[in-house]
């Protein structure tokens, strides 16, 4: 630095009077920094967590309460909550309940990797290249109007009975609305964004990292929450259609044997698995946009 | 004192280096040439500079040089093409018709010897002020280089306590601050500055303006600034150039051009009030078509 008055004192220092009405200003916009952080919401007693399981419970024991003697249903249509309970104890000892999570865990999560991972990679893709996005946004369009599940004979001809088009069912589900979020958000990155880091001699891959992806990590996330909850929906559609063993061929074949316990623990187990994949990725969106939002 | 668009000659646009340097009249205590170890301040030349987007024609037959050091302010009515110029100059936009040389070469697609503030901040809501001003930083500087710069010019513009803030956790003023710096941290040779006072209040723009001089006279970079503010233009700059219709010929071409080019006297800060200021002030405002008895 050149030997001249260092300027950020002349910002604030108040030695010249003539310049008191700038220092006013100086002193005032210094006061007027937002403080960080939104505004949160006020914290409940106890927490979220206690408060959003109040319902479950009371559920629960209106559950226990209409099955405890009343009549009302028979344990065929609605078999008491014990029941239920005891009924996944016994599947849990004979090794088949586990198998039956592991293989449907396992097949949402290969099925939700690929399909997400494609649907992030075409959605940057098209995204980014006018080009790509001329040639191919149609096609892919028309690819997503067709209901999904109308791939399942195509799909059962071709690639057979066996995981392999269940996984691939999978991840159509889960393709289109992360394919759909990234693809959008960043067709509508802040144009003025993009050209300041032109400006500043950013291009290709290193604009694409300081500036296009961290704008639409937060529409990721959410395109990416909603292909898990897709890839759940179609493991079930698989499952239920042509399956041997997983928590969707549990709901069948239960239904089938008149086995109402095992089939709403079924669901119970669903919604479990469900609700904690969704959490496991809500714990890296919110990692990811304390960094990037 | 005033230099119709007429006088620059053929002479005045194809001459370069340093007998032009020394034939462009500058004012006061010109910082032309006078920039700081480590910084540079380039010479901008254009001739013949024009812009039609479609049919429609904006910029004709602008040709002027800056010589290294000297702040150029760009006035205007709106719409008639002083963000284009500017862009032009910048390598933003490539459209353009004639020829833009700095220091003799012609313009690169965003030429890394200029740097731009934006109208808008512009700065990267996810990342701290420090890390928007690092974004401007060239790459050739190693890590430590790079800090030690940002360092500095967080100081320079004031904004050392806030570094590790958000954008949206500082003011409007701030934001333009960090906006300054960053485009300062490549240490260009001619730093190009699009109204970036223009959304402030009138004590924070004082301010500003104050800092832009400070700046100037430590780096000594060669400065276009665009304004619509007459009297920052007259406060701030070397030379003031008017865009504008030729109104005097309602035969002339489509488009704006140099309507007046200005010498503002006296060496800066300068005295808001003088009476030299005030013709000028006057002959701006008529050129703008403003009749500034009403003002
Ligand atoms: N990309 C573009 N496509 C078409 N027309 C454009 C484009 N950019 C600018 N123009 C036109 O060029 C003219 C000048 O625009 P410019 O932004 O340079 O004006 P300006 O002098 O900076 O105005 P202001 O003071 O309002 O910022 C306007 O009429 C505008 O409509
Ligand atoms: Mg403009």
């Amino acid at each position: 630095m050149p030997p001249t008055r260092p300027i950020s004192r002349r910002l604030t220092s108040d030695r010249d009077p003539s310049r008191s009405t700038h220092h006013a200003a100086g002193r005032c916009s210094g006061q007027d920094a937002r403080t960080p952080g939104r505004r949160r919401r006020r914290k409940l007693p106890g927490g979220g967590l206690l408060i959003g399981a109040v319902v479950p419970a009371l559920l629960l024991g209106l559950w226990w309460l209409v099955t405890e003697g009343t009549g009302t249903f028979s344990p065929v249509q609605l078999p008491a909550p014990q029941t239920v309970f005891s009924a996944g104890v016994g599947l849990f000892e004979s090794g088949d309940l586990i198998d039956h999570m592991t293989i449907s865990l396992q097949r949402v999560l290969l099925g939700f990797a690929a399909g997400a991972g494609l649907g992030l990679a075409l959605g940057s893709l098209l995204g980014l290249s006018s080009i790509a996005d001329a040639l191919l946004h149609p096609t892919v369009g028309a690819f997503r109007a067709v209901p999904s599940l109308a791939w399942v004979p195509l799909l059962l001809l071709w690639v057979g009975i066996d995981e392999d088009s269940k996984v691939i069912l999978i991840a159509i589900g889960a393709f289109f609305p992360v394919f759909t979020a990234v693809h959008s958000a960043l067709r509508h990155v802040d144009a003025q964004l993009v050209e300041a880091g032109r400006a500043f001699g950013f291009h290709g891959v290193r604009l694409l990292g300081t500036v296009q992806l961290p704008a639409v990590v937060p529409s990721v996330f959410s395109g990416l929450r909603l292909g898990l909850a897709q890839a759940w929906l179609f493991l079930v559609a698989a499952e239920l259609l042509a399956s041997s063993e997983g928590l969707g061929f549990l709901l069948d074949e239960s239904r089938n044997n008149g086995r109402t316990d095992r089939l709403l623990l079924a669901i119970v187990l669903l919604a479990l698995l469900g609700k904690l994949t969704d959490t496991l990725l809500g714990i890296v969106e919110r990692k990811a946009l304390k960094t990037w939002a | 004192m005033i230099l119709p668009a007429s006088t620059l000659t053929e002479d005045d646009v194809s001459t370069t280096g340093a007998a032009a340097a020394a034939s462009v009249p500058i004012s006061g205590s010109s910082p032309a040439a006078s920039s700081r170890p480590g910084y540079t301040s380039l010479d901008v030349q254009l001739s013949g500079v024009g812009r039609s987007f479609g049919d429609h024609t904006v910029l004709r037959d602008v040709s002027l040089r800056v010589a290294p050091g000297e702040v150029l302010a760009i006035l205007g009515s709106s719409g008639c093409g002083k963000s284009t110029l500017l862009r032009a100059v910048g390598g933003l936009d490539t459209g353009s018709t004639g020829e833009i040389l700095i220091d003799g070469s012609a313009v690169q697609r965003y030429d890394e010897r200029t740097a731009v503030g934006f109208q808008e901040p512009r700065l990267l809501p996810w990342r701290s002020i420090y890390k928007n001003v690092s974004l401007g930083l060239p790459r050739s500087l190693s890590k430590a280089e790079g800090r030690e710069r940002v360092d500095e010019l967080l100081e320079l513009v004031g904004l050392k306590d806030r570094a590790a803030l958000r954008p949206r956790e500082i003011s409007g003023g701030m934001a333009q601050r960090a906006s300054l710096a960053r485009a300062l941290a490549r240490r260009p040779g001619v730093l190009l500055l699009d109204e970036p006072f223009g959304a402030l209040d009138a004590l924070t723009r004082l301010k500003m303006q104050d800092l832009l001089l400070d700046v100037h006279a430590q780096t000594g970079t060669t400065v276009l600034l665009v304004t619509h503010d007459v009297d920052e233009a007259l406060q701030l700059a070397d030379r003031v150039l008017l865009l504008g219709m030729n109104a005097g010929d309602p035969t002339a071409a489509e488009g704006a051009t140099i309507a007046r080019l200005l010498n503002v006297p006296g060496s800066r800060p300068r005295d808001r009030a003088s009476a030299e200021l005030a013709a000028l002030r006057g002959e701006l405002f008529s050129g703008l078509g403003v009749d500034s008895h009403t003002h």
